[in-house]
C-alpha cells in the first residue's frame, strides 16, 4: 500500500470502525519500552486515545507517568514499540525517516518547556526554520514568518535574539514558529514549567485564542489551574490512561 | 534547495566562534601554504634546469682533450684537439650537423680607461646557431668575417655593464683585447648562469681565425661542440665522431680514447629528475602537515556537533532530515577548508614570491599547483567532515532535544 497516494477518504476507510471521520490522532494499545541496562522501563502500557480536528486537549498526570513519551508518539519524534498510531489516516509506525521529518515539519508544530529557541538567530529567522526546511523561497519565508509573529503580537521584537527576550517573549516566537507551517496540530509540552503564572495566563490565553481560530492543540501539563484551559482532560498514570472526560471550557 | 541558508548557517556558527575558527583555519592555512610554497620552490628549481637544457640547445656534445693512454697506463704527453680535427670532423662525420671549434682563455680586455678580465672565446659564425643564442644588438660575425680574420668582438649580455656602458652604445665602438683593437659589432642576448661555474654572459666572442692567428698563435682548441644531425640517437653521433678522431689521432684499436665526451644535457637532465624527487618530497611533507589541519577540522566539527547537540534536536522536530543535518555540517566543514585553502593558496604564493624577490630563489606559483591544493583542501574538508557530520544526522532527535 502506497500511504502517500491514496486520498484521505480512502485512509480514513482503513482506521478502526469505531473512529470518528474528523479523527486527527487515532492511537491502539500504544506501547513505549525503554530497556534500561537489562531493566525494561514501560513508559506506556497500551494507550488508547483518540483525538479530533479542533480539539484542545490537556494531558496530565504525575510526574514519570508518560505524558511526554506519549507527546514524543504522537509528534513522531518517537516510535513506539508497540500498537498502533495513525495521524491523519496515515499509519505512522510504518513511514520512514524522511518521511516522519516531513510530517514533523508539516503537520506538527512543537512547544517546548525551555523554548529550544536557535540561540544566535532572531526571532524572525526563528520563525522561518520550519519553513526552510518546507523549501519555501527567502521572500514567502519572511512573509509568513512576519504574519506568526504578528498573531502571538511580537511584531515590534522580530529582530531581536532570544537573549534580548523575556521568557513570556521567547515562547510567544516558539509559539509563532510552531503556528507558521499551519500545522495540523500544536503539540506542547510544559509550555509554560519555566514562566511566573503571570506569564503563564497570558501564553494560555494565546493557546485559548489559536483553539478558538479552529487550531487543533495537545497540552501536557501537571498544573491544574493550567489544564483548565483546555476542553477535554486526558489523566495518565504509570503509563495507561486513568482518565478522559470533557470540561466546562468544551462547547 | 536549501543550499543559501545552509551555508549562511555555516558563515554564522564560523562567526560566532571566531577564535576557534581561526585556530582551525591556520592548520589548513598553514598545511596548503606550505604545499603551495615547496611545490613553487621545487618547480621553480626544475624550470631553472629545463631553461638551461633548451638553452644549450639540442643534441650537443662537446669535446675535450684529455690524456692518452698506453695499455691502460696514462702517458705524460697531453694530447691536443686542434683545428684539423674541427675540420676532419666537419668533413668526415656524417651523423654531426654542426662543429662549432671553441679555443678560450681569459684576457685583460680594455675600453677606453675601464680595464677588465674575462674569457675570450675564439670560435666560428654557427656559435649562436647551435647554442641558441640571439643577438638583440648589432650581428654576430660571419664565415667571411672568420675567413678574413676581421678584428670583431660580439659580447655576451653582462660585458657591457662590465665595462661600464648599456649594450646598443656599446656597437661600432673599439676594445682592446690584449692590446689589438677589436670593433664591437654584437651584443648575445642574456643566459643566466644557471648555477654553473662560469657564467657564459660574461664572455667575448671573436673569430676562430682572428684569435688563432692574432691572440692565441696557436690552433689548438679547448673543445669541440658537435651537434648530432636531428633524428639521430647520440650513441650513434658519438661513434660517428670518435671513428673520424681515432683515425685522426692515430689511435691503435683496442686503445683509449685520447679525448673526452661530456653530455650536458644529461648532466642536467640527471639534475633534473632529482628535482623532481625533490619537489614531490617537499609536497609530501607539506601534505602532511594538510592532513594535519584535516585532523583538527574533524576535532573541532565533533566539538561543534556535541556542543549543538540541542540545536539538531530543534532542527530535527523542526523537520530537518539526515540529509539536511548531514549536508549543514558538511558544508560547515567544507567553508572552514574552503576558506582555509584559499587563505593558504594566497599566504603560499606571496612566500613563493617573496622567496623570488628577496632571496633570489628560483620560484614558480603554476595555476595547476593552485587547483589542486584548492580541490584538495576542500577534498580534507569533506574527508574530514564527514564522519561527524553523520554523526550529528543520526542523532536520535529526542535525545538530542534532551541534552543538557
Ligand atoms: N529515554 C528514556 N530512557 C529510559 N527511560 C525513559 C526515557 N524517557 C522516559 N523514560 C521513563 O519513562 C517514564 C515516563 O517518562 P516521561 O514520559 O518523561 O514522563 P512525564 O513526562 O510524564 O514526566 C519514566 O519512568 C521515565 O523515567
Ligand atoms: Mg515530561
Amino acid at each position: 500500500m502506497n500511504a502517500a497516494l491514496s486520498t484521505t477518504a480512502e485512509r480514513m476507510a482503513m482506521l478502526p470502525p469505531d473512529v470518528p471521520r474528523d479523527a486527527m490522532i487515532v492511537t491502539r494499545n500504544l506501547q513505549r519500552e525503554y530497556d534500561m541496562g537489562g531493566e525494561v522501563v514501560r513508559a506506556l502500557r497500551g494507550v488508547d486515545v483518540t483525538i479530533r480536528r479542533n480539539e484542545f486537549v490537556a494531558i496530565m498526570g504525575p510526574s514519570g507517568s508518560g505524558k511526554s513519551t506519549l507527546m514524543n508518539m504522537i509528534g513522531c519524534l518517537d516510535s513506539p514499540t508497540g500498537g498502533e498510531y495513525w495521524l491523519n489516516g496515515f499509519r505512522v509506525s510504518e513511514l520512514a525517516d524522511d518521511e516522519l521529518a516531513r510530517i514533523r515539519n508539516k503537520e506538527i508544530g512543537f512547544v517546548f518547556q525551555t523554548f529550544n529557541l536557535l540561540p544566535r538567530a532572531t526571532a524572525l529567522h526563528n520563525v522561518e526554520l520550519p519553513l526552510v526546511y518546507a523549501g519555501i523561497g527567502a521572500k514567502a519565508r519572511v512573509a509568513k514568518a512576519t504574519e506568526a509573529l504578528r498573531k502571538v503580537g511580537l511584531a515590534d521584537r522580530m529582530h531581536h535574539r532570544p537573549n534580548e527576550l523575556s521568557g513570556g517573549q521567547r515562547q510567544r516566537v516558539a509559539v509563532a514558529r510552531a503556528l507558521v507551517n499551519d500545522p495540523s496540530i500544536i503539540l506542547a509540552d510544559e509550555p509554560t514549567g519555566n514562566l511566573d503564572s503571570a506569564t503563564s495566563a497570558e501564553i494560555m490565553q494565546l493557546f485559548e485564542e489559536l483553539y478558538a481560530g479552529g487550531q487543533t492543540i495537545v497540552l501536557v501539563t501537571h498544573e491544574h489551574d493550567i489544564a483548565a484551559h483546555a476542553a477535554r482532560q486526558v489523566h495518565l498514570l504509570d503509563g495507561r490512561i486513568e482518565q478522559d472526560f470533557l470540561t466546562e471550557k468544551s462547547s | 534547495m536549501l543550499l543559501g541558508e545552509t551555508i549562511a548557517v555555516a558563515f554564522q556558527s564560523i562567526r560566532a566562534n571566531k577564535l576557534r575558527t581561526a585556530l582551525t583555519m591556520l592548520g589548513v592555512i598553514i598545511g596548503v601554504a606550505a604545499v603551495i610554497a615547496m611545490v613553487a620552490l621545487g618547480t621553480g628549481a626544475q624550470r631553472a634546469v629545463e631553461e638551461r637544457i633548451n638553452s644549450l640547445g639540442a643534441n650537443l656534445l662537446t669535446i675535450y682533450a684529455g690524456q692518452s693512454f698506453n695499455r691502460g697506463v696514462a702517458s705524460n704527453n697531453r694530447v691536443s684537439l686542434t683545428t684539423d680535427d674541427a675540420d676532419a670532423i666537419t668533413k668526415d662525420a656524417r651523423l654531426i650537423s654542426a662543429v662549432v671549434p671553441e679555443m678560450q682563455t681569459s684576457l685583460q680586455v680594455k675600453l677606453g680607461n675601464k680595464n677588465i678580465n674575462t674569457n675570450v672565446l675564439g670560435t666560428t659564425a654557427n656559435y649562436t646557431e647551435v647554442r641558441n643564442y640571439t643577438v638583440p644588438f648589432g650581428r654576430m660575425f660571419s664565415q667571411g668575417d672568420n675567413n678574413s680574420r676581421q678584428r670583431f668582438a660580439v659580447l655576451g649580455w653582462d660585458v657591457p655593464e662590465m665595462l661600464g656602458g648599456n649594450p646598443a652604445a656599446m656597437i661600432g665602438q673599439t676594445i682592446s683585447i690584449r692590446g689589438i683593437p677589436f670593433e664591437i659589432i654584437g651584443v648575445l642576448n642574456q643566459k643566466g648562469s644557471g648555477g654553473s661555474w662560469s657564467n657564459p654572459d660574461e664572455q667575448i666572442l671573436i673569430p676562430l681565425q682572428t684569435a688563432r692567428y692574432r691572440i692565441f698563435g696557436t690552433d689548438r682548441l679547448r673543445s669541440i661542440t658537435v651537434q648530432v644531425a636531428e633524428g639521430v640517437p647520440l650513441e650513434q653521433g658519438i661513434v660517428d665522431f670518435e671513428r673520424v678522431l681515432r683515425r685522426e689521432h692515430k689511435i691503435r684499436p683496442g686503445a683509449d680514447n685520447d679525448f673526452q665526451v661530456r653530455n650536458q644535457q644529461e648532466i642536467l637532465a640527471t639534475q633534473q629528475s632529482a628535482t623532481q624527487v625533490f619537489t614531490a618530497l617537499l609536497a609530501s611533507i607539506a601534505g602532511v602537515s594538510l592532513l594535519v589541519g584535516g585532523i583538527g577540522i574533524m576535532n573541532i566539527m565533533l566539538v561543534s556537533v556535541t556542543e549543538r547537540t540541542r540545536e539538531i534536536g530543534v532542527r530535527k522536530a523542526l523537520g530537518a532530515t539526515r540529509g539536511n543535518i548531514l549536508t549543514q555540517f558538511l558544508i560547515e566543514a567544507m567553508v572552514l577548508s574552503f576558506v582555509g585553502g584559499a587563505l593558504g593558496i594566497l599566504l603560499g604564493s606571496g612566500t613563493a614570491i617573496a622567496l623570488a624577490r628577496l632571496a633570489g630563489w628560483n620560484t614558480y606559483v603554476s595555476p595547476t599547483a593552485i587547483g589542486v591544493a584548492f580541490v584538495f583542501s576542500a577534498a580534507v574538508g569533506l574527508f574530514f567532515g564527514i564522519w561527524p557530520a553523520r554523526r550529528a544526522s543520526r542523532l536520535d532527535p529526542i535525545v538530542a532535544l534532551r541534552y543538557e
